[in-house]
């Protein structure tokens, strides 16, 4: 059997869902004759490959960096992946949808007690008015909710997509888990 | 004294009095029907439409929290259609607030996310709606966060109906319903609320809490209820 191509993509979230991943530990090492990570922040490879098996995709819809980037990913991938909350309902980002934001820059960058106040001008994506859940800019074929899903469930949700099943998810995670 | 009726739930033959509804029989012979907005010492109102049943010969779905059972009823609490109309309630409401469940006191306790849980929710498929709604903190021990909000009114019903305030109310209508205290002044300014604290025990979600409880602490202790309905109506001889 031809190793699974896996890739992982970090947007407008803690990492918290990576870190959880990562706390697979050694049952990543028994994955590792089943998949390959082709493509994700914990490893170096700077393009997103064209065909890719199961990305998993943590964080919201925040940026235009973003929206470029799930865009792609989707085109790329045969099953896309919400891994936890953030992904899955926007979660702790959309906090700031009540701003706009502009708004919320200028409170950041130009507190009173920041050293020197500006708004960043280059290197930094520009905020869409409204952070979104992944399935409302594209469509997501597995959604993982919890917050960061466990290392249990992570693990459960990528074996069974190796093996060409659909996780089951229901009683295994939730939102907020 | 009222009559005893017999009738079928999901094909199983059950028997109740004329005066209670299909809630109440339901639960006396152990077959679940979801609720988020009936409690079980409050009146029924009939708001959250997730006890909607099938009752044969009805063309519309009935709260069966507010339908009183009668002789020769056929009632189905578990069709494909009902499911479907639940997920879609549920869908609604969170969608319709903003329900973040890892940052809520009641994270883990929450009614509406078991709900989610119960009905197999991983994602919500309605736009959300991302509200603006501002924290009232000013009671010295509670807290009100509208963002959690899911407008079932036990709260106002436990504040009328057993401590006897009535401080808090819905105003606005449709999508502008929201929940005020008083003349829709503060709440730490009530002149009505006795901070007996009842509504917050009864809320499914984290909108009513108690001050200084922190994500997933605030359990909600609603046992109390039955009791004081129970005693209330042995004073009142009903």
């Amino acid at each position: 059997m031809s190793k699974k191509k896996i890739a992982t993509i970090w947007m407008d979230g803690c990492s918290g869902c990576h870190m959880s991943f990562l706390d697979l530990d050694h049952r990543l090492l028994d994955l590792a004759d089943l998949i390959e990570i082709v493509h994700s922040p914990i490893v170096d490879h700077k393009e997103f490959p064209p065909d890719v098996d199961v990305t998993l995709v943590e964080g919201a819809v925040s940026s235009d960096e973003d929206y470029e980037k799930i865009v792609k990913v989707r085109a790329r991938t045969k099953i896309l992946v919400a891994m936890g909350d953030c992904a899955v309902s926007a979660n702790v980002p959309a906090m700031r949808n009540r701003f706009t934001p502009k708004a919320l820059q200028e409170a950041v960058y130009l507190a009173p007690n920041m050293a020197r106040p500006q708004l960043p001008h280059e290197a930094v994506p520009t905020l869409l008015p409204r952070v979104r859940p992944v399935h409302e800019v594209v469509k997501v074929d597995v959604f993982v909710p919890g917050c960061p899903p466990s290392n249990d469930t992570l693990f459960y949700v990528l074996s069974e997509l190796i093996h060409g099943r659909m996780p089951d998810l229901s009683n295994k995670t939730r939102f907020g888990a | 004294m009222s009559r005893v009726v017999t009738l079928k739930i999901n094909g199983q033959d059950v028997s109740g009095r004329e005066d209670e509804t299909i809630l109440q029989v339901a639960r006396e012979n152990g077959i679940d029907i979801p609720v988020l907005c009936y409690l079980e010492g409050l009146s029924a109102v009939g708001a959250c439409r997730l006890c909607l049943v099938e009752v044969t010969g009805v063309s519309r779905l009935l709260p069966s929290c507010v339908t009183r059972v009668s002789e020769g009823m056929e009632v189905n609490t578990e069709s494909e259609r009902l499911q479907r109309y639940r997920r879609m309630i549920v869908e609604l409401l969170f969608s319709e607030g903003n329900h973040i469940c890892s940052v809520c006191v009641s994270n883990g306790h929450c009614e509406l996310q078991n709900m989610a849980i119960k009905l197999r929710l991983d994602h919500i498929g309605m736009p959300y709606r991302f509200p603006v709604r501002q924290v009232d903190a000013s009671h010295a021990r509670y807290g009100l966060d509208p963002n959690r909000c899911i407008l079932c009114t036990r709260c106002v019903r436990v504040c009328d109906e057993i401590e006897g305030a009535h401080t808090w109310d819905i105003m606005g209508r449709g999508i502008n319903s929201q929940l005020i205290s008083d003349m829709h002044t503060p709440w730490g300014e009530s002149e009505t609320c006795t901070s007996c604290g009842k509504c917050v025990q009864v809320c499914p979600t984290g909108a009513l809490f108690v001050k200084g409880k922190s994500v997933a602490e605030m359990t909600k202790r609603p046992d109390f209820l039955p009791y004081l309905a129970m005693m209330r109506n042995r004073k009142n001889g009903s």
